[in-house]
This record gives C-alpha cells, sequence and structure tokens, in this order.
C-alpha cells in the first residue's frame, strides 16, 4: 500500500518539476532568476543547463519508475517461496555502464564547448570594460575608459560587449548577476573576467556569492542595462562631479576645515550648492568625518577609498549595498543608525542626531552624478 | 598489572561489567561502538536543532529572529557539526560494531587504539563545540576559505575552535582508519578471501582508505591556517605574498574524497539490507565491489569542481567537468545493480528496505542534480546557492542518513537485543520522506531563482518566500519524525531483551550468534564458504542454523580494559588547547600537556594487554 503511494507521489514530480520551470521563467515576479537569461553568456548557460534538465528529467522517470515497478511487482510474503537466486547479468551490466557513458558523452560536447566560451576574451573597439573591486561588504565600478568611479550600480549599455575585469580589496567575493553574466568570484591578489553583452534594457539586482563575513547576507547590487545615448549620459554625469567635487577633494587633502572650498567652483550642481542646507550638511560631510572614507568626487580618488564612492548616491535606486531603496528617510536611518541595517558593517554609528542625518541626506541627495 | 585469562561464560563476562567506569575503560568494539553511535546520534540532534534554527530565521524575509553573527555561527556548525561529528561518526558506529562481526573476528586489530579514536572523537567535538560557551563558535563555514580566517578579517577566538577541533577530530578519524584497515586485511575468519567480504566490509575498507590518503592533506592545510594565526606566518595572505586559493586546492583535495567518505559506507549498508529484504543475493558483486573501487580512486582526481567559479582556465575547467562526470558511471552502476537486486526477488516490507528503497530513490535525484553543476558553465549559475545545498543534501541526508537509519533499524536487534517497533518505525520513514522532500526540493527551484547560501536573509520580492516557507515547515517534520524515532528508541528500551539471532533470515556471519553478542563474538571462529555463509549454511541445514558446537566463551583471551587510551586523548586535546591558550600561558602550558601525552601514551605501551 504505501509503496504505491510512493510511486504516486515519484510520478507526480517529473510534472512537478516541467510545470516549475515553466512557471519559474516569469521575469516579474522573479528578478533575480538563472532561468530568464538576458545577455548572450547567460543565454548560452541556460542552454547547457537546460540540455541536461531534459535528459535528467529522462532518466529520472525511467530509473525510478524502474525501482518502484520492482517494490510493487515483487512485493512478497513471509511464506512465500525462495526466489531464483540470480547473482548478475554480464550483459545488462555492461550494457548500463555503457548508456550512461554515452548520455554524458553527449551532454560533455554542447559544455566542453561552452567552457572554452566562457573564457574568450572579447576584443574590439566597442568593449566596455569595468573594473569590479568587491569590498567588505559593497562592490566598486571602475570605468578606466571614462575615468570615473561608482559603487553598487552598475550601469551597462545595452548590446554591447562589456567586459569586467575584477578583484576584491579584503577578501574573497563572488560577483553574481545571475541574468547578466552569472558569477565568477574575485580575490584580493588575482584578476579574475566575465564578459556579457546585455540585450534588453533593464534594471537587475546581483549580489555576492561567495561568503565574505558577518554581512555576506547583504551584499548586493544593481546592474542598469540602458541606451547607448542614457549610458553616455551617465558617464558624463560622472566625470561632470570630479569638476564640482574637486574643491571638496582639495578639503579633503586639509582633512578638518572644508566648507567655504566648494562654493567656489561654478558648475552643473552649483545652484544647488549654495542653498543654505546644503551648506550644512556638506560642513557636516567634513566634520563628522564622512569624508575620510567617502569621496563625492567620480573622477580623483577614485580607487582604494574604505567606502563606496558617492558621487552619484543621490540618483541610486538603492542604498547600502542593494539593501535599502533609496528614499529620504532610509537615507537618513542608514547614515544614522548603520548598524541597525547591517550589523557588524564598517560604517561607525558616529552618533548623529536625527537633524544632523536629516541634512546629510538632503546633502547627499543633490549628489545625483549630473 | 600482569596479563590475566580470565572466564568468560557469557552470562559472568556481562554480570562483571556494569557501571559507567567499565564503560570509559573498555576496549570491547561493540560497546565503542554503541559510545560512537550514542555520541554521534547526540551530535546529530544538535546538528538538527542548529538547522531547525537556521530554517526559521529564514521562514520569512528580513526575518531578525537570529542576528547575523548568530547564524553565521549556526550555518558553520551545522555543517562541521553533520559531517565530522554526525555522519561521520555514525558511520563509525558500524564499522565498530559490524566489520568484526561480518568478517567472522573477536574483536578490531589494536582495541586499544580503538577506544583512543572515540575519546578523541568525543573530547574533540566537545572542544569544537565550546566556542558556544564563549559565544565564539566557529563563523566562517565548514569549508573556512581563507584569507576570510586570517587574523585580520576573524580576530577571536571563533576560527581557533574550528581549525583546532578539526585537528583534533582528524586524530581520531586517522586512528580509527588505520585500525580498520589492519582489521580487515588481518582478521578475516578463515575461507573469507576478498571477494567473499560482505559489500559493507568493501566499502567501509574503501573508506579507511580514503580517510588515510584523505586526511593528512587537510590536516597540513590546517597546520598552515595555525601557523598564520598563532606564529605569523603568510601562507594564505595575500597582503603579504601568500595565496587563499591555495586553501581552496588544499581544501577539496581533502573535502572531495571526504563526500565519498560519508557515503560510501552507506552504500555499503544499503548493499546489506537490499539481499536481506529481497531474499535474492546482490545483483553483480564484483561490480558493486570495483565500482567502489572505481568512485574512491576518483573521488581524487575532482576536487576543483568545487572551484569552477574561480576562473581557473578552460584547461583545468574541461579535465575536473570531465572527471565529474565519469563519477556518474559506477554510481548508476550501483544503483542499477541495487533495483536489479530487489527484481525478481521476494521484498519484505520491513522498515530497514522502507529506508533503503527511500535511500535509492532520493540518492537517485541528488546524483541527477549532480551532473547538472559538474558542467563548469551551468555551475557558474548554480554554484553557491540553495540549487548546490539541494544537491548535497539528497546526496548526505536522502543518501547517508536514510542508509544510516536504515541499518539502525536493521541491526538494532543485533546491538541491543530487542526489535524496534515496525509500526513507529514506518511512521518515522514516513514523515521523514516527506519531511525530507518538504524542506530540501524547493531549495533547487529557490537556488535556481538566484538565492546564494550562507545569507542570514534575504529581501521580499525576489520571489524566494514561498519556498522558503514551505522549507521551514519541512524542517519541522523533520524534527516529528526524529521525535517519532527517539520514542521508538524509548519504547523498544522498555521492552524485554527477547529478539532472536536472527530475526530477518540474514545472509552474514553476525546473525549465527545470540543478540546481542557475547564479548568475544564468536565462541569458535566460523569458516566462510560462499558470499552469503549463513544462507549457504541454512540450506544446507533444511532452513535453519545448526546448534552451535560450542557456546562457552571459556578460555578464550580477551583484551583487558585500560584507562590509558583516555588519557592519552586528553593529553592529545590538552596539547592543542595549550596551543590556543599560548598567549595566556605561554610554553609552559604545552610543556606539560606534550609531558602528560607522553606519560599516557608511555603506559600505554608498557600495560600488558
Amino acid at each position: 500500500m504505501a509503496f504505491r503511494a510512493a510511486l504516486r507521489r515519484a510520478l507526480g514530480l517529473a510534472p512537478f518539476l516541467v510545470v516549475l520551470l515553466v512557471l519559474t521563467a516569469c521575469a516579474h515576479e522573479y528578478p533575480q532568476s538563472t532561468l530568464n537569461p538576458k545577455s548572450d553568456f547567460t543565454r548560452m548557460i541556460d542552454g547547457v543547463f537546460m540540455q541536461t534538465v531534459y535528459w535528467a528529467t529522462g532518466v529520472f522517470v525511467l530509473v525510478e519508475g524502474a525501482l518502484l515497478w520492482a517494490v510493487i511487482k515483487f512485493r512478497g510474503k513471509p511464506d512465500d517461496p525462495e526466489p531464483a537466486q540470480t547473482h548478475g547479468n554480464t550483459k545488462l551490466e555492461i550494457l548500463w555502464t555503457i548508456i550512461p557513458a554515452l548520455l554524458l558523452a553527449m551532454i560533455s560536447v554542447p559544455t566542453v564547448r561552452a567552457i572554452f566560451k566562457t573564457y574568450e576574451e572579447p576584443s574590439g573597439p566597442d568593449i566596455v570594460r569595468v573594473n569590479v573591486t568587491g569590498h567588505q561588504w559593497w562592490w566598486e565600478f571602475h570605468y578606466p575608459q571614462y575615468g570615473v568611479t561608482s559603487a553598487n550600480e552598475l550601469h551597462v549599455p545595452v548590446g554591447k560587449t562589456v567586459f569586467l575585469e575584477m578583484n576584491a580589496f579584503d577578501v574573497l567575493h563572488s560577483f553574481w548577476m545571475p541574468q547578466l553574466g552569472a558569477k565568477r568570484d574575485v580575490f584580493p591578489n588575482r584578476i579574475t573576467t566575465l564578459w556579457f553583452r546585455a540585450d534588453s534594457a533593464g534594471f537587475y539586482p546581483g549580489q555576492c556569492a561567495e561568503f565574505c563575513g558577518t554581512q555576506h547576507g547583504k551584499m548586493a547590487f544593481h546592474v542598469a542595462a540602458e541606451s547607448q545615448a542614457d549610458f553616455e549620459a551617465y558617464m558624463k554625469g560622472l566625470q561632470a562631479t570630479g569638476v564640482v567635487a574637486a574643491a571638496g577633494d582639495s578639503a579633503r587633502a586639509k582633512a578638518d576645515s572644508s566648507s567655504r572650498a566648494g562654493t567656489t567652483t561654478a558648475s552643473l550642481a552649483a545652484q544647488s550648492a549654495t542653498t543654505p542646507d546644503t551648506m550644512a550638511g556638506k560642513k557636516l560631510f567634513a566634520s563628522k568625518g564622512c569624508i575620510g572614507c567617502h569621496s563625492l568626487n567620480a573622477v580623483k580618488f577614485s580607487k582604494g577609498l574604505i567606502g563606496p564612492n558617492l558621487s552619484d548616491v543621490g540618483s541610486r535606486h538603492y542604498i547600502a549595498a542593494g539593501t535599502l531603496p533609496n528614499t529620504d528617510e532610509n537615507l537618513a536611518h542608514w547614515i544614522q543608525h548603520p548598524w541597525s541595517v547591517k550589523h557588524g558593517v564598517l560604517m561607525p554609528e558616529l552618533g548623529l542626531t536625527q537633524a544632523d542625518a536629516r541634512t546629510l541626506a538632503a546633502y547627499l541627495r543633490t549628489h545625483t552624478g549630473k | 598489572m600482569a596479563t590475566t585469562v580470565i572466564d568468560h561464560a557469557p552470562a559472568r563476562a556481562h554480570a562483571a561489567k556494569t557501571g559507567i567506569w567499565s564503560w570509559i575503560t573498555t576496549v570491547d568494539h561493540k560497546r565503542i561502538g554503541i559510545l560512537y553511535g550514542a555520541t554521534a546520534f547526540g551530535f546529530f540532534l544538535m546538528g538538527g536543532i542548529e538547522a531547525l534554527l537556521l530554517r526559521i530565521q529564514l521562514g520569512r524575509p528580513d526575518n531578525t529572529f537570529l542576528s547575523p553573527e548568530t547564524y553565521n555561527q549556526l550555518f558553520t556548525m551545522h555543517g562541521t557539526t553533520m559531517i565530522f561529528l554526525a555522519v561521520m561518526p555514525l558511520s563509525a558506529m558500524f564499522f565498530n560494531f559490524f566489520i568484526p562481526l561480518l568478517i567472522g573476528a573477536r574483536d578490531v586489530a589494536f582495541p586499544r587504539l580503538n577506544a583512543f579514536s572515540y575519546w578523541v572523537f568525543l573530547l574533540g567535538g566537545l572542544f569544537l563545540n565550546s566556542g558556544f560557551l564563549f559565544g565564539a563558535a566557529p563563523n566562517d563555514g565548514w569549508f573556512g576559505y581563507a584569507n576570510l580566517t586570517s587574523n585580520q578579517y576573524s580576530p577571536g577566538l571563533n576560527v581557533d575552535f574550528w581549525m583546532i577541533g578539526l585537528q583534533i577530530l582528524g586524530i581520531a578519524s586517522l586512528a580509527a582508519g588505520v585500525n580498520f584497515f589492519v582489521t580487515v586485511i588481518n582478521l578475516r575468519a578463515p575461507g573469507m578471501k576478498l571477494m567473499r567480504m560482505p559489500v559493507f566490509v568493501w566499502m567501509s575498507f574503501i573508506t579507511q582508505v580514503l580517510i588515510l590518503l584523505a586526511f593528512p592533506v587537510i590536516t597540513v592545510a590546517l597546520i598552515l591556517v595555525m601557523f598564520d594565526r598563532f606564529f605569523g606566518t603568510h601562507f594564505y595572505i595575500p597582503s603579504a605574498g601568500g595565496d587563499p586559493l591555495l586553501w581552496q586546492h588544499l581544501f577539496w583535495i581533502f573535502g572531495h574524497p571526504e563526500v565519498y567518505i560519508l557515503i560510501l559506507p552507506s552504500f555499503g549498508i544499503v548493499s546489506e539490507i537490499l539481499p536481506v529484504f529481497s531474499r535474492k543475493p546482490l545483483f553483480g558483486y564484483a561490480a558493486m565491489v570495483f565500482s567502489g573501487i572505481f568512485i574512491a580512486f576518483l573521488s581524487f582526481g575532482v576536487w576543483s569542481h568545487h572551484m569552477f567559479a574561480t576562473g581557473m582556465g578552460p584547461i583545468a575547467d574541461t579535465a575536473f567537468s570531465l572527471t565529474t562526470m565519469l563519477i556518474a558511471i559506477p554510481t548508476g552502476v550501483k544503483i542499477f545493480n541495487w533495483i536489479g537486486t530487489m527484481w525478481g526477488g521476494s521484498i519484505q516490507a520491513k522498515t530497514p528496505m522502507y529506508f533503503c528503497v527511500g535511500f535509492i530513490a532520493m540518492f537517485i535525484i541528488g546524483g541527477l542534480s549532480g551532473v547538472m553543476h559538474a558542467s563548469p558553465p551551468a555551475d557558474l549559475q548554480q554554484t553557491d546557492t540553495y540549487f548546490v545545498v539541494a544537491h548535497f543534501h539528497y546526496v548526505l541526508f536522502g543518501g547517508s542518513i536514510f542508509a544510516l537509519t536504515g541499518g539502525a533499524y536493521y541491526w538494532w536487534p543485533k546491538m541491543f537485543g530487542r526489535m524496534l517497533s515496525e509500526k513507529l518505525g514506518k511512521v518515522h520513514f514516513w514523515l521523514m520522506l516527506i519531511g525530507f522532500n518538504l524542506t530540501f526540493f524547493p531549495m533547487h527551484f529557490v537556488g535556481l531563482l538566484g538565492m546564494p547560501r550562507r545569507v542570514y536573509t534575504y529581501p521580499a520580492g525576489l520571489g524566494f518566500d514561498i519556498y522558503n516557507q514551505i522549507e521551514t515547515a519541512g524542517a519541522f517534520f523533520l524534527l516529528v519524525a526524529f521525535l517519532v524515532f527517539l520514542w521508538n528508541i524509548y519504547v523498544t528500551w522498555r521492552k524485554p531483551a527477547d529478539a532472536p539471532a536472527d530475526p530477518w533470515n540474514g545472509a552474514t556471519l553476525e546473525w549465527a550468534i545470540p543478540s546481542p553478542p557475547p564479548e568475544f563474538n564468536f565462541a569458535e571462529i566460523p569458516t566462510v564458504r560462499s558470499r552469503d555463509p549463513l544462507w549457504e549454511t541454512k540450506r544446507q541445514h533444511g532452513g535453519r542454523l545448526p546448534e552451535p558446537a560450542r557456546v562457552s566463551g571459556a578460555g578464550i583471551h580477551m583484551p583487558n580494559p585500560s584507562f590509558w587510551p583516555v588519557l592519552a586523548a586528553a593529553g592529545v586535546t590538552a596539547v592543542f588547547v595549550s596551543l590556543m591558550l599560548l598567549p595566556k600561558l605561554g610554553p609552559a602550558g604545552v610543556v606539560v600537556a606534550v609531558l602528560f601525552l607522553f606519560f599516557s601514551v608511555f603506559k600505554w605501551a608498557f600495560e600488558p594487554a
């Protein structure tokens, strides 16, 4: 009786598998799904994977079926006569050695082809290069062709091959973009690479996939795949922050007083920077020590800082490495109490008042990378 | 102390050896087996409770039931406990109790070393868990990837508890490995050629070879961590020219054979149970033995499939991918031969058989998902996600734990002289099968949908919620399943010890002697003439075993109890603890501990057995 129930359960599994695979293809419900590839790279991986899924489903049905058939068909009673005492069957055993070998050979051909493709280094003038650096617990993106740096939100143009050269600042991490580029581990002492060409615009979540300490669970990021024009505009905006914040950086060198310098630079953000609120925010940014770890300049001091570059933080969709939606309230909360959002994070609790935090948030809001 | 030959009449032997002291000083392989089993089952329940806490935390998005610090300690200890303190020593329970019985021996080759192994294992396990008492349990994963384990990124004692605990446990495993290797080679009953050994003994033997070859690697790797942390070397520290990737290679050269150390004994158990309850010999004995050897051999050539995402280059990826796929072939042969064993048999639906069929059914799923990430491109998506978590739980829980539980039901009467309740056993089975699949099957999906491993929480909106809820509910099914098992043990414990010598119509030697066996096992060492010696004997005697010519153990010399193995085990632990306390106690502590260890071993060596 019980074995029959087992049969029903197991036979139920195969359609279950198919149905759920179809279900999981829905993009909007599963934005981080590996089953919904959005680039040539992940499409290739998906092809290899789905091929093994089909074979595996076939093998699953046949072998589990044979097992359950045997259990039901050869069910005996204690006083039944002793069954025939067979010890094996060489022909059968050779057969069920060769068939799996052939199946594996068939899977291995596309696999090996795909392996070599994943390691191809793209070339040509059209490649967009990005240097990715993993930090505890956020991601830094440096665009060497544009000389700018940002954090936690990677921008790429649709339809162009992006080549990532990656390393880590501290410990091992793994850069995982499920829909665009799969994952590659990053190390402090070597460069690893990934490439992909996004084929549709979108805002794709990703996160660290190698355990890297306390807040590994909240080390996410997003990839904004956008039109070439939008991408170029974003790059120009980041480059402009170099002009705006140059004064701020010179103040950084002086380390303590800074509040007068920024206002002298005429720039895109000059108007906002002159309002009394942002003046106060600018003051706090220096006096509370934010400036020790964070830069508001995407061009200078762009590498090797302890905290994420904030040159476009005002327009990012998320803060705290993909953890909180970038609302004014969340931003102020994060500035005031980072440990209540990410316990153990390197950003210290500075003992800011709520008013200070709001002022700082308002100031950062003006830094939109434009 | 002079060598004494005691009169070993069964009744007197049992009456004379009760009390805690008799258990502490025992060198009897059966008692040590029971100690291993009880300890490992205790650790198994602990690891299970840790898992349950993890599941509660993941039951809903952005949960704050556990802090990230606690979560990281719990998932590290869950993995470490289940591998080193539960599944390995549960297998060791069967090695201890049944290898000598199955090969017709009176004990293992080195009974006092056997006791030493157990006590080192117990102390190592307690040491590893003692981190909880200081709020500093290991927290960098059971795999402890460098350079996160360096002083800079893991200050505090957490990693020290882990690396020292594992080194202590490694000594227990190596000592036991030597012991069982020699036992199988040297102590087989007359006529038991290698190709007549029960498959459980074969698989256990292969496991010892794997232990002897794999554990030295992890020991060396851990000593390098220890030097980095205690003495300022830079083996794994990139800022000083070391290489964290070196750790991964060393760890997985141990780690992949370790997977087979965990599963091969289970293959053996299933290969014993299936024929008995199919009333038919194992199908393709030679193929079963050689596929086991082949799997073990290949297991040393596949380690880098744990590292496809590190970017080793296309040649290395291809090589390790193909060797990994190759392992599917001997594994498939085993599965087909098990089905072949049942095919045409007269299957008796007893609890051990339920667990074995469950084992095969679940192991097939684990094997198939294993082939999926044997493909490096696919693994670039799957590695470090819940898909992999699903895969190895199908292999280690659906595989090892199902088989070990089946083995417990099968051999319980031989170990304790009492039959576990069939009714409760079947309830246990169905709850475990349903709970297991509820807990782990959705992990395939949630992994493919993008949920990474080892995250203490996840946000809403990624579609992970419902799958995680089902998994958490399943974990509670598993809790109930094991409560039923505990209840079954309790109920059985209260029954009279009246199990017959051969309740299942067994084929192997252990069923010829009383349940539980006398201390000397076999009054007369049997002579073996076939692979299923008991079936052959019963067939020749009209379906029953002939009355034994001799039942008294008079004149049989059994090794004397000794407490030096316990003290030596304490000495080993003390040496490692003194290393950890070096900053506090200074070298004096190490000197005292080493002298104590030396003294214990010295006394042990000159104590007459």
